[in-house]
């Protein structure tokens, strides 16, 4: 440090036109979010709790002296025990309907209304972060946490896969067998893909959180409208409505494990989750943009 | 600028303030004029609607109607340009308990987009030297006492230089010692240049450092000005000690006072000079200056042994306007 009072660098009246010429989005409130998001000791528990899903099937599987059938129980895990490459992908289908959804919804939920609930939310609006920037941030960082969260199942099932199963090259639905370093990188878009799929209930959960000051409610909320959308998707008599609810495609990966991929459910998938982060996110600039914050 | 050419001076200028909640008026039409440079008091009872105007004026609430300039810009549109010379604790600290005290500074620093990275653990560092906490620095906040928070919420407010400071009750849950600190603090931001705007609703802590006040009450602006302005509203006495109570009477009673013994019962030869003063009255007249009285007492061989003027002090003039006590006009 040059100088031996840095407060004296910057005088205020002349720190909006550095920051216009400098930082024009200020980056340091998303490393900040990020850090502040997967420091806490929530965010590890959830993490740590889906890491448990793959390594309870590996476990369970290998433990067992059955010979898994076809076609019984998940799919992918009858192939578990020829490689244990399928485990994470077992776990990642496992954890979609229900858990993957839950640790979103508490993310998500908490975005606004976890800092409102603290107080936190006045002091980083008159820092002043600018309301649609840390809307922008908030996104962001739920969605870094469904990257994180998808990954955490993908590379722990890898990982205790390659332990308890052995490891070949993969034979793809449409019977094609990949190497095992492609089967990686199948994988990895297999975790992207779920990512994405996510997305559009982050945003219904960055919403909902800036409805209100209570972050439980907004987790909660968010969750029921997870669970419900799963289950309007399964009423055959709602068959109009499935392709618009944002978890239509949560499952339909399996396009991914066809040789040459066909990325038609990737894309319809990724069109449906940006329109749900239009319309969510809109709403939520529609709704804090001009709030009152009270708490 | 144009329509407002006294502004320029001013840190804080409300017109018309206004703010309701459904039908409930919280704030009735503030007109706040706060000149740069000043220790800006602003008092009134919890529920008097100082911390609505506060939200007002750093744009966290939107007006019902009125105007809000702050630092010479109108809020809060121009929100982003105005709110980084402006250090604010707003309604109680509040902070990630989860977190050490300096890393919570770290975090609402960042929020900053003109707050420098390259500074911000000096800077960090430093506010939390101002404040006493350094050796709390990697605590967890929620290991903090109150008193603590609330120093941590005043450096949080001093990361970056600042025109302006807006602090809401910054002696809640402080002891006498953090107090006096506090008003140690103010007393350094204003000798730096800085306007200071402090609320509270214990009107002792600020009556030492401000120099002017506005009075809140239901959500109105009931008196504002200069310390000494307001406590000339008030009414002052002057207290005379002296044996001779009937000259001194008649003399004041020629000067168009109005005195009254104190002790009605002392005659002028048992009074005991040691035991208090004999005769006081309303300085109703403020023409009458203390010294025109002194003289005119001595010239009627009054043996003045004390004099005094008591003026109001702020509390009476405070309670005067706010109600007393749980009876605060709601």
């Amino acid at each position: 440090m040059s100088s031996s009072n840095p407060i004296t660098e910057v005088s205020p009246a002349d720190a909006p036109e550095r920051g216009a010429a400098g930082a024009a989005f200020g980056w340091a409130l998303l490393a900040s979010e990020l850090v502040v998001l997967f420091r806490r000791r929530r965010t590890i528990a959830m993490l740590l709790a889906l890491a448990l899903i793959p390594i309870l099937i590996a476990v369970a599987v290998r433990l067992s002296s059955n010979e898994v059938s076809a076609g019984q129980g998940p799919p992918f895990l009858d192939r578990i025990t020829q490689n244990g490459l399928f485990v994470g992908i077992t776990a990642l289908v496992v954890a979609i309907p229900l858990f993957l959804p839950l640790t979103i919804g508490v993310a998500a939920g908490d975005t606004i209304a976890g800092e409102a609930g603290l107080g936190t939310l006045r002091y980083l609006l008159v820092a002043p972060a600018g309301r649609v920037r840390l809307l922008l941030v908030k996104f962001a960082g739920a969605a870094a946490f469904c990257l994180v969260a998808t990954l955490t199942v993908v590379i722990t099932g890898a990982i205790i896969g390659a332990i308890l199963f052995p490891i070949g090259p993969v034979t793809l639905l449409s019977g094609d067998t990949i190497s095992v370093a492609d089967s990686v990188g199948r994988s990895l878009l297999i975790a992207l893909y779920v990512t994405v799929s996510l997305l559009g209930l982050s945003a219904i959960g960055l919403f909902i959180s800036t409805l209100t000051t209570v972050p439980v409610g907004a987790m909660a909320a968010t969750i029921v409208v997870a669970v419900t959308a799963q289950i309007l998707d399964a009423l055959p008599q709602l068959a109009w409505l499935h392709p618009w609810l944002f978890s239509h495609y949560w499952l339909g990966f399996a396009d991914i494990l066809r040789q040459p991929i066909l990325w038609d459910s990737f894309s319809d998938n990724a069109l449906l989750q940006g329109g749900y982060i239009l319309v969510f996110g809109a709403l939520a600039y529609g709704r804090f943009a001009t709030k009152d914050i009270l708490s | 600028m144009s329509d407002h050419p006294h502004s320029d001076g001013l840190a804080i200028e409300t017109l018309e303030l206004t703010k309701r909640f459904g039908n409930q008026t919280v704030v009735n039409a503030v007109d706040l004029r706060v000149p740069r440079g000043a220790v800006y008091g602003f008092l009134g009872p919890n529920g008097s609607g100082k911390t609505t105007t506060i939200r007002m004026l750093l744009g966290l609430a939107g007006a019902t109607s009125g105007r809000v300039r702050v630092l010479g810009e109108d809020m809060p549109s121009r929100l982003q340009q105005v709110l980084p010379r402006v250090g604010a604790l707003v309604e109680g600290p509040a902070f990630y308990p989860f977190l050490s005290g300096s890393a919570n500074l770290h975090r609402l620093d960042t929020a900053d987009r003109f707050a420098p990275g390259r500074t911000r653990t000096a800077r960090v560092a430093e506010a939390l030297d101002r404040v006493g906490l350094s050796h709390a620095a990697t605590k967890k906040v929620h290991a903090y006492s109150l008193g603590m928070k609330q120093r941590l919420g005043l450096a949080n407010a001093l990361l970056m230089p600042r025109d302006l400071l807006v602090l809401d009750e910054p002696t809640n849950g402080l002891d006498p010692q953090g107090t006096r600190e506090v008003r140690n603090l103010v007393r350094s931001l204003a000798a730096g240049g800085a306007t200071v705007f402090v609320s509270s609703h214990l009107l002792a802590e600020i009556e030492q450092v401000c120099t002017h006040a506005a009075v809140m009450s239901a959500g109105s602006l009931v008196a504002s000005g200069t310390l000494d302005e307001l406590r000339r509203v008030g009414q002052a006495f002057v207290r005379l000690r002296t044996p001779d109570v009937d000259i001194a009477r008649g003399v004041l009673l020629r000067l168009g006072l109005a005195p009254t013994a104190l002790d009605e019962q002392a005659s002028a030869t048992d009074v005991d000079a040691a035991t208090g003063w004999t005769v006081s009255a309303p300085l109703t007249d403020r023409s009458v200056t203390p010294e025109g009285i002194v003289a005119s007492l001595v010239a009627a061989n009054v043996r003045v042994r004390g004099f005094v003027v008591d003026e109001a002090s702020l509390e009476d003039r405070f309670v005067a306007l706010t109600g007393e006590g749980f009876d605060v006009v709601q």
